[in-house]
């Protein structure tokens, strides 16, 4: 194929598109658009759960399996622990380190676990920043109120109002540790404004905040001697005779021999769901988000809360096949970039909002006018050299030197040729129902981070997640390290599982698959 | 451990059925992929279980550490295995955990955190200016310039300079000094970030403040609202 006849048809087209205005659509417009492309509107992708906490809730088919699936965890294992924690972290990244290092300082005895490196997580790719209202025009309340605006108005006001709230202090915790912060001349933090916001809010370490964040982060959790149990996967928790969370069972992946860890208390930090593909698409998720804290929390009794709202971020990499479903910055559409179908056309306003902007993208692939690459993904492109036309030549090099380099590793200069894009699986809205101090319904078991729900509504604004990853980790490291001080280990018991099994029986659900899905299955079976 | 869920996801049906393929040596042992996948897909396709040596798939973590060398090309390079696509010749091996060592410290209890360091990191001006370290880097740092503003103590320079690390440790094994250049840039650059950055003044006037309680009327105000007047009021800011 040649790749060089697909890029002429954007090129030819420039000039032409250059004169156009592309209007914003109606709401109507944009209802009809949304409810007909957007994958949170398709219902065909949808089922209800069959039993257990959320029994008769809509979710993606994918989750629907992960909760209701089975664990391999055979009922008689003994559970003679191999470990025993005040508080069990699961998952390593930056809800998992900040609640350990809260709850260490605090004098519990912790152990963090994951199932692959301390610090392999989303939360080290993010690049965006964290927002946190410390300008002198902006306030705590602003801040609530923007996210408000983005989440559809379904957040969970508590959990917001707390998240905004100790956003500052957080700031200051990752000062204290030596995270590099931008400053402005003045030393003040350099705050830059966010998709979504009203008020420059994001507080940046260049493109590498999540990066930074999480370099400090781990090393501080090596410095702290905290006990580690890596490339373990946590595959059932654990209950005592009252129900309450007491541990769980891991499965080393390396002999696949099972681990039992006692826990007064259970921090789950495990993160997201992408790499479960969701209605088939790619993610920008790291190799282990298979949502398994949801369905561990799930087995134990807690509910889940808006577990049919993902986030589809519009620009994912389609081509070269090294950069499939890896974020695009969203900056080249800011600064005019044009989105164009195969046949040269634009189809919508680029500065539209996410959910608008993914679901046209959609439409134009869906009905013929997407463009096939060799590798049989399809996309639409987005006008990259349009930017050096219209600003002047080296605008890429100077505003997007990352974007350059990202595209330039494989042979694709941007500042000559378009990229093809297409949404990405980038973030899940919902998860486990928590409580200001990150507990779930289920005595002693905490969530933080992307695995709880119910804080971002049905979309999640930019930067928003590294602040809820850092105060939801705290809040529940102190909390359960306060908790523990008169507390003692409960008996542990795998009654839980026992009913959930008994469960499944009665609502006849067969073809179980094993869940959690701890790696997604891509190595290809002989 | 395996699940139900389809392997298309990961290498499309199309892709693994193109007729474009390549010879790669993976870890010495020759195989056939598609043209144009990473490395990490190519240990997929070809039946490798990856419990090892994967992370975020991203670029950013440094999990997919890899020696690789391309067809007839006698030099050894390094790249992160996740974002580092297959070439016809080309023979690859994944890079094992390293046996590094990682000083421990409370840097706020440190004395001279640049005079610590030699205590901390003692091989650390050793550095005998072989440059390998910087070779090895697959993000391009200038390693051994950073060891050694680390060495004369211009900890703001090593922050600078180890900025773009993802700690995937290639630097380390090529050391003829033994020194961990990734351990001794963390160390340097949160000492600078601890010790000599300036505290930010605003920040610690918005922390007083929400202390202070000055936000409380409007929360107030705002907390009480029903939905419809919070979507009104949200939606009256101007973006």
């Amino acid at each position: 194929m040649d790749i060089q006849a697909l890029h002429d048809v954007v090129h030819n087209s420039r000039d032409a598109r250059r004169q156009q205005t592309f209007p914003k659509l109606s709401p109507a417009e944009r209802d009809t658009l949304i409810k007909k492309f957007h994958p949170d509107h398709r219902e065909a992708a949808y089922r209800s759960v069959a039993f257990g906490p959320n029994e008769g809730d809509l979710t993606v088919r994918e989750l629907a399996s992960v909760l209701e699936g089975d664990s391999v965890v055979p009922g008689d294992l003994s559970l003679t622990p191999h470990y025993e924690a005040d508080v069990l972290v699961v998952g390593g990244g930056g809800a998992g380190c900040a609640a350990a290092l809260h709850a260490h300082a605090q004098g519990a005895k912790v152990l963090l676990a994951t199932k692959l490196r301390l610090g392999d997580s989303n939360s080290v790719m993010a690049q965006g920043g964290m927002q946190i209202a410390v300008a002198p025009d902006d306030s705590p309340v602003q801040h609530f109120l923007d996210t408000l605006k983005g989440g559809h108005m379904k957040n969970d006001h508590e959990l917001l109002k707390t998240m905004v709230e100790e956003g500052p202090s957080i700031a200051k915790w990752l000062l204290e540790l030596g995270v590099l912060f931008d400053r402005d001349d003045d030393g003040n933090l350099h705050v830059k404004k966010g998709g979504g916001s009203t008020k420059a809010r994001l507080l940046t370490c260049s493109d590498y905040t999540g990066l930074e964040i999480m370099r400090v982060l781990k090393d501080e959790v090596l410095n702290q001697k905290i006990q580690l149990l890596e490339f373990a996967a946590a595959v059932e928790l654990l209950s005592d005779e009252q129900g309450a969370c007491a541990g769980a069972v891991f499965q080393d992946l390396d002999n696949k021999r099972f681990l039992v860890a006692a826990a007064k208390t259970v921090i789950l930090a495990t993160g997201g769901i992408g790499r479960l593909h969701i209605q088939g698409f790619p993610t920008s998720n790291h190799y282990g988000a298979t949502g398994d804290g949801l369905a561990l929390a799930y087995r134990i009794g807690a509910p889940l809360v808006q577990i049919d709202t993902f986030q589809y971020h519009p620009s994912g990499g389609v081509y070269p096949e090294q950069l499939v479903g890896q974020l695009v910055t969203e900056g080249i559409r800011s600064e005019g970039g044009h989105l164009v179908n195969g046949r040269g056309e634009r189809f919508v306003n680029e500065l539209d909002t996410r959910d608008v902007v993914s679901s046209s993208i959609i439409r134009e692939c869906e009905e013929g006018r997407g463009v096939r690459m060799p590798t049989g993904r399809v996309g639409v492109w987005l006008d990259t050299p349009l930017l050096e036309a219209e600003h002047g030549e080296g605008t890429l090099d100077k505003h997007f030197p990352a974007m350059v380099r990202q595209y330039a590793r494989y042979g694709v200069d941007i500042r000559k040729d378009p990229v093809l894009i297409y949404p990405t699986l980038h973030y899940q809205n919902g998860g486990v129902k928590i409580d200001v101090n990150g507990e779930t319904s289920v005595k002693n078991l905490f969530v933080a981070g992307e695995t709880s729900g119910g804080l971002h509504g049905r979309n999640r604004l930019m930067g928003n997640s590294l602040l809820d990853l850092m105060v939801f980790g705290k809040r529940s490291g102190l909390t359960v390290a306060e908790r523990v001080k008169t507390m003692t280990h409960g008996r542990l018991t795998l009654n839980h599982l026992q009913r959930f099994r008994t469960e499944a029986k009665q609502h006849r659900v067969t073809n179980q698959v094993t869940s959690p899905v701890v790696l997604p299955a891509y190595t290809e079976q002989p | 451990m395996t699940s139900s869920f389809d392997t298309e996801k990961a290498v499309s049906r199309e892709e693994a059925l193109q007729p474009q393929m390549v010879t790669v040596e993976i870890a010495g042992k020759s195989f056939r992929v598609p043209a144009g996948i990473t490395l990490m897909k190519a240990l997929w396709y070809t039946g490798h279980e990856v419990t090892r040596g994967a992370g975020c798939l991203g670029g950013f973590c440094g999990a997919c550490a890899t020696y690789y060398r391309t067809k007839d090309d006698p030099k050894v390079k390094t790249c992160l295995g996740c974002s580092h696509a297959v070439e016809d010749g080309m023979s690859f091996s994944f890079a094992p955990a390293f046996p590094a060592r990682k000083a421990t410290y409370d840097l706020n209890a440190l004395e001279n955190p640049k005079q610590d360091l030699f205590t901390l990191y003692p091989e650390a001006p050793l550095c005998r200016n072989c440059n390998a370290c910087t070779e090895a880097c697959p993000q391009q740092i200038d390693v051994r310039e950073g060891v050694w503003k680390a060495v004369f103590g211009d900890f703001k320079a090593v922050s600078e300079t180890f900025m773009d690390c993802v700690m995937c440790g290639m630097c380390v094994p090529v050391c003829i000094a033994d020194i961990a250049p990734n351990l001794v840039g963390v160390y340097a650059s949160r000492a600078y970030g601890v010790r000599e950055m300036k505290k930010p003044p605003g920040l610690f006037d918005r922390i007083q403040a929400i202390a202070d309680g000055q936000y409380a009327d409007d929360w107030e105000r705002i907390l009480k609202m029903s939905d419809d007047e919070l979507q009104q009021t949200s939606a009256t800011i101007k973006s």
